[in-house]
C-alpha cells in the first residue's frame, strides 16, 4: 500500500479515514468544538449573523502567495467579513482525487491552520470523500463560514447612495494574473504573487473609524469593473471611476499587456472595495493605508445618480466610457 | 495589428530570447529577426519577435509631442 | 522606457486632440483598418474627443472577423478526425460555424488545444508522435511569417505529424477590394501597425498615388493613434493626400526583410475566401509544394457533410467592409451578443461587434 498517496479507503469512514482525520485534520487546526469530533459543531448565536458558502477549484493547487487551502480560508472570511461580520466558525470539506500527494494535502492543512490563525477563526467541523482519478482535479474545497454582526452595522450591495466615495484596498489584478502564469502553454514568468489574504483585520479597522460604510465587496471573478456593475445594478445608481486613480503593479500591468487583457477584469483575492459617505472616505483611506493589507488604498471614483446600474470611467485623454460588465471568458487574448 | 507589445531583450540562447516587460519574463524566438540582441527592444507577437524597435526614432517621434506641447 | 507608457503620456494627447480640434474643419470619414486600432480607440475614449463631423469606421483587419465559414467548416470537419489534435489561438474557438464552434465539438470530445504561440504546438507535436498536430492559421502578415517559421523548425526537425491548414490572408487586396467597391466614401485610411512592421510601410503607397486618399500606418497607444489622426487631418486639410509613418519606430519601408523572406520560403500567394466579401485572388497565402507534408489540405481528407452556411440576419460581413455598423444590425445586443455569438464579430477580442457592445454603452 502506497503509504504517500491518498488512497479511496481514506474516504470509506474506516480507520485510515479516522487516522487522516485525527493525525492531520484536528492535529493541525485543533480547537475545543472539533476535537469533539461530534456530528455538527453545537454553539451559542445571537444577534444577526452572517453565513456564507464557497468551493473552490483552482488549477493550479499551489501557486505564487498561496494555495488552495489558503484561499479556501479567506474567501470566506472575506465574504463574511465584507457584510460586516467578525468571522468566528468555518466547516471544511474535501473532495479528494484518488492518488494526491499526501505532503500535498498535509501543505493545504498547515496553510488552511495558518490562515485560520491569522483570521482569527476556528474549523469547527469538516467532511472528507475521495473519488475515483479523473473525477477530481487533485482537490477541492468547500468551506462554509459564520460570523456575527455587530449591532448597528447596515452593509449591503443595495446601500450605495450618489456622492459616496469609492475606495479599493490596494492593487488590483494580482490574484488572476500569479494563476494564469503556472497555467501551462502561457509559457511566462513574473514575480507578481497573488494577494490572498484575510482582510478581517482591515476591515475591523475601517468600521471602527466609519461605522456607517454603506458598501463592502471583493472584487473576485471578474475583477474591480465586474463587481462594481453588480453594485451599481443592486443599488440602482451610476458609479464614475477615474482610470489613473486605479492602482496596478507595473508587473501586472505588463503581464495583461502582452496577453490581451485588461486588469480591471482580473481576479483579486486580497482586496475590497469600500463605498461611503465622501466626508467619511478621507479618515477611512488613512485608516486603510496604516494597515499592511491596505497601503496601496485609493479613492478611484464616486457614486453618481445618471446612468443607474452602469458604470463609466474617465480615460487618462479624458473622455468618459462605459466600462461593462466582463462577458465570456477570460481567454488570454491570443490573435 | 494583431496584439504585439515591446518588451526588452535580457539575454539569447540558441536564437531564443528571454524578454522581460515590466518584470514579467517571455520567452521568444528570434528567428524573425536574426539580428536582435540583448538590450534591444522587440515587439513580442505569440512567442515570436517580429520587429525590433528603433529607440531613437521613438525618442524623436516623443520629441516632436513635446515640441507640440510648447507653441 | 518601455515604449508603451511614454506613449500615453496625456498630457502630450491633449496637446495633439487641442490640435485636431482647431485644424479639422472638413467632414472626413476614416476607416480604422485593424480590429486593434477600434479596440484602443474605444479603450482610449477618442472618439468622443474628436470633433463631431470626423467619422471613424471599422475596417476589415480581424483575421478571425473574415474567416469565412466554409473555412471554418473545413477546420470542424478536421478535428472530428481520429488521432488528429487542433491547435488554435484562442478566438477562433467560439466562433459558430454552419453547425456549431470548436469550443462545441471539443465539448463533443475532439481534442481541440488553445496555443499561445505555433511552439507550443511544435512542443505538442513532439510529445504526442502518434497523434496528427494541425495548427490552424489564421492571421494576416503579422502572424503569417511566425507560422512560416513553424513549418522551417518543424521540418529542421523532422517533425513528421506536424501540420498547418493555412487560412491565413494578406491585407492590401482587401483594401483596394473595399476601395475599388466604392460602398463607402472615404477621407482617408489608419493603416494597420503591426502588419506594417513585416510588410513595410511601401505596401500602402497605392493608396495615396492610386486612389488618393490620406493614409498613415499608426501604432496602438493614445499618443500614436491620435498623432495617426493628426496627420490625416493636415493630409485632409491640405488636400495632400500621402503616406506617413507615424509609427515610425517599429515599421521601416522595406519592413522586416527576414520574416518576408521565411514567408515567402514556406506561402505561396493564392486565392483566399473573405467573409461578406467572397474570394479574392492573389488575397490568401497557401503552402508551396516543397511543403506540402505540412500541409493539412493535402495531407487530410475533409469532408464537409453539408453545404456552408450563415446565420441569416448576421451583418458580419457589412461591418468588416465599413459599409454598415453594430448599432444597424438587427441582432446585435439583442440575439447577437458576447456569450451568444451568432458571428466572428462578436467573438473575436478585435471585432468591431465585440468592441461596440463592451465599450460603445450610451451614456446619458
Amino acid at each position: 500500500m502506497d503509504k504517500t498517496k491518498i488512497l479511496l479507503a481514506h474516504g470509506s469512514g474506516g480507520r485510515l479515514t479516522h487516522d487522516l482525520i485525527t493525525k492531520h485534520l484536528v492535529q493541525s487546526l485543533s480547537n475545543p468544538l472539533l476535537n469533539k469530533l461530534d456530528d455538527a459543531a453545537v454553539f451559542e448565536s445571537k444577534g444577526k449573523t452572517a453565513f456564507t458558502t464557497d468551493s473552490y477549484v483552482v488549477n493550479p493547487i499551489f501557486f505564487p502567495g498561496g494555495n488552495i487551502g489558503k484561499l479556501a480560508v479567506c474567501g470566506t472570511v472575506n465574504d463574511l467579513s465584507v457584510m460586516g461580520a467578525i468571522p468566528k466558525y468555518l466547516s471544511l470539506a474535501f473532495i479528494i482525487e484518488e492518488g494526491l500527494d499526501i505532503s500535498a494535502l498535509e501543505e493545504i492543512i498547515k496553510s488552511i491552520a495558518a490562515a485560520a490563525k491569522e483570521a482569527g477563526v476556528e474549523i469547527v467541523t469538516g467532511d472528507t470523500k475521495v473519488v475515483n482519478t479523473g473525477k477530481a482535479d487533485k482537490i477541492f474545497i468547500n468551506t462554509a463560514g459564520v460570523g456575527f454582526i455587530p449591532e448597528g452595522l447596515d452593509i449591503s450591495g443595495a446601500n450605495a447612495r450618489p456622492d459616496d466615495a469609492v475606495i479599493v484596498s490596494g492593487t488590483m489584478g494580482d490574484h488572476g494574473i500569479a494563476i494564469m502564469a503556472q497555467r501551462e502553454g502561457l509559457n511566462f514568468k513574473t514575480a507578481v504573487e497573488s494577494d490572498c489574504a484575510p482582510l478581517n483585520g482591515l476591515i475591523t479597522d475601517m468600521l471602527k473609524v466609519c461605522p456607517r460604510i454603506h458598501v463592502m465587496r471583493d472584487p473576485t471573478r471578474g475583477g474591480l469593473a465586474t463587481t462594481l456593475n453588480e453594485i451599481a445594478g443592486q443599488s440602482q445608481v451610476g458609479i464614475e471611476l477615474n482610470e489613473e486613480s486605479i492602482p496596478v503593479k507595473p508587473a501586472v500591468g505588463g503581464a495583461c499587456e502582452a496577453l490581451g487583457l485588461d486588469p480591471l477584469y482580473v481576479a483579486n483575492e486580497g482586496k475590497i472595495i469600500a463605498i461611503m459617505p465622501e466626508k467619511d472616505a478621507p479618515a477611512v483611506l488613512s485608516a486603510m493605508k496604516a494597515h499592511p493589507y491596505g497601503k496601496d488604498s485609493a479613492i478611484i471614483g464616486r457614486v453618481i445618480s445618471p446612468n443607474p446600474g452602469r458604470v463609466s470611467i474617465r480615460t487618462p485623454l479624458g473622455a468618459l466610457r462605459i466600462l461593462d460588465m466582463q462577458s465570456g471568458e477570460l481567454l488570454p487574448r491570443i490573435c | 495589428m494583431c496584439l504585439a507589445v515591446p518588451a526588452k531583450i535580457i539575454s539569447v540562447e540558441d536564437g531564443v530570447a528571454e524578454v522581460d516587460l515590466n518584470g514579467t519574463t517571455y520567452k521568444a524566438s528570434l528567428m524573425l529577426t536574426p539580428e536582435a540582441k540583448a538590450g534591444d527592444y522587440v515587439l513580442l507577437h505569440t512567442g515570436y519577435a517580429i520587429q525590433v524597435i528603433d529607440e531613437k526614432d521613438a525618442l524623436e517621434t516623443l520629441s516632436i509631442f513635446k515640441q507640440m506641447e510648447m507653441l | 522606457m518601455n515604449f508603451i507608457e511614454e506613449f500615453r503620456s496625456s498630457q502630450s494627447g491633449r496637446t495633439l486632440l487641442e490640435y485636431i480640434n482647431k485644424r479639422s474643419t472638413k467632414p472626413a470619414r476614416f476607416m480604422e483598418f485593424c480590429g486593434g486600432h477600434t479596440v484602443a480607440i474605444f479603450r482610449y475614449g477618442i472618439r468622443q474627443l474628436l470633433p463631431p463631423h470626423i467619422e471613424m469606421l471599422s475596417g476589415p483587419g480581424c483575421p478571425v472577423c473574415v474567416t469565412s465559414t466554409a473555412d471554418l467548416d473545413k477546420v470542424i470537419a478536421l478535428s472530428r478526425l481520429p488521432g488528429v489534435i487542433i491547435c488554435s489561438f484562442g478566438d477562433l474557438l467560439r466562433v459558430p460555424s454552419s453547425r456549431q464552434s470548436l469550443l462545441e465539438v471539443r465539448a463533443e470530445g475532439a481534442d481541440v488545444r488553445i496555443v499561445y504561440s505555433t511552439m507550443d504546438a511544435l512542443e505538442i507535436a513532439r510529445q504526442n508522435p502518434l497523434k496528427k498536430v494541425i495548427f490552424v492559421g489564421i492571421g494576416f502578415e503579422t502572424t503569417a511569417p511566425t507560422i512560416a517559421a513553424s513549418v522551417i523548425q518543424a521540418r529542421n526537425q523532422g517533425l513528421a505529424n506536424y501540420y498547418v491548414m493555412s487560412i491565413h490572408k494578406i491585407t492590401p487586396p482587401v483594401m483596394r477590394a473595399i476601395l475599388d467597391a466604392g460602398e463607402t466614401r472615404l477621407s482617408g485610411i489608419i493603416c494597420p501597425g503591426h502588419v506594417s512592421s513585416i510588410t513595410g510601410s511601401n505596401a500602402w503607397e497605392f493608396i495615396p498615388e492610386e486612389y488618393h486618399l490620406a493614409c498613415a500606418v499608426s501604432g496602438f497607444e493614445s499618443l500614436d493613434i491620435l498623432y495617426c489622426v493628426k496627420s490625416l487631418v493636415d493630409q485632409v486639410e491640405d488636400a495632400t493626400p500621402r503616406l506617413d509613418v507615424s509609427y515610425s519606430r517599429a515599421v521601416k519601408p522595406e519592413g522586416n526583410t527576414a520574416a518576408l523572406k521565411i514567408m515567402d520560403e514556406v506561402f505561396d500567394i493564392c486565392p483566399a475566401n473573405w467573409r461578406g466579401i467572397g474570394i479574392l485572388p492573389q488575397s490568401g497565402l497557401c503552402l508551396r509544394p516543397e511543403f506540402a507534408a505540412f500541409d493539412a489540405e493535402k495531407n487530410f481528407e475533409i469532408k464537409l457533410s453539408e453545404p456552408s452556411r450563415e446565420t441569416p440576419g448576421c451583418l458580419c460581413g457589412e461591418i468588416i467592409k465599413g459599409t454598415r455598423t453594430p448599432l444597424e444590425c438587427k441582432l446585435f445586443s439583442k440575439v447577437c451578443t458576447p456569450e451568444n455569438p451568432v458571428g466572428p464579430c462578436m467573438v473575436s477580442s478585435e471585432g468591431t461587434c465585440a468592441a461596440y457592445y463592451h465599450y460603445g454603452g450610451k451614456l446619458g
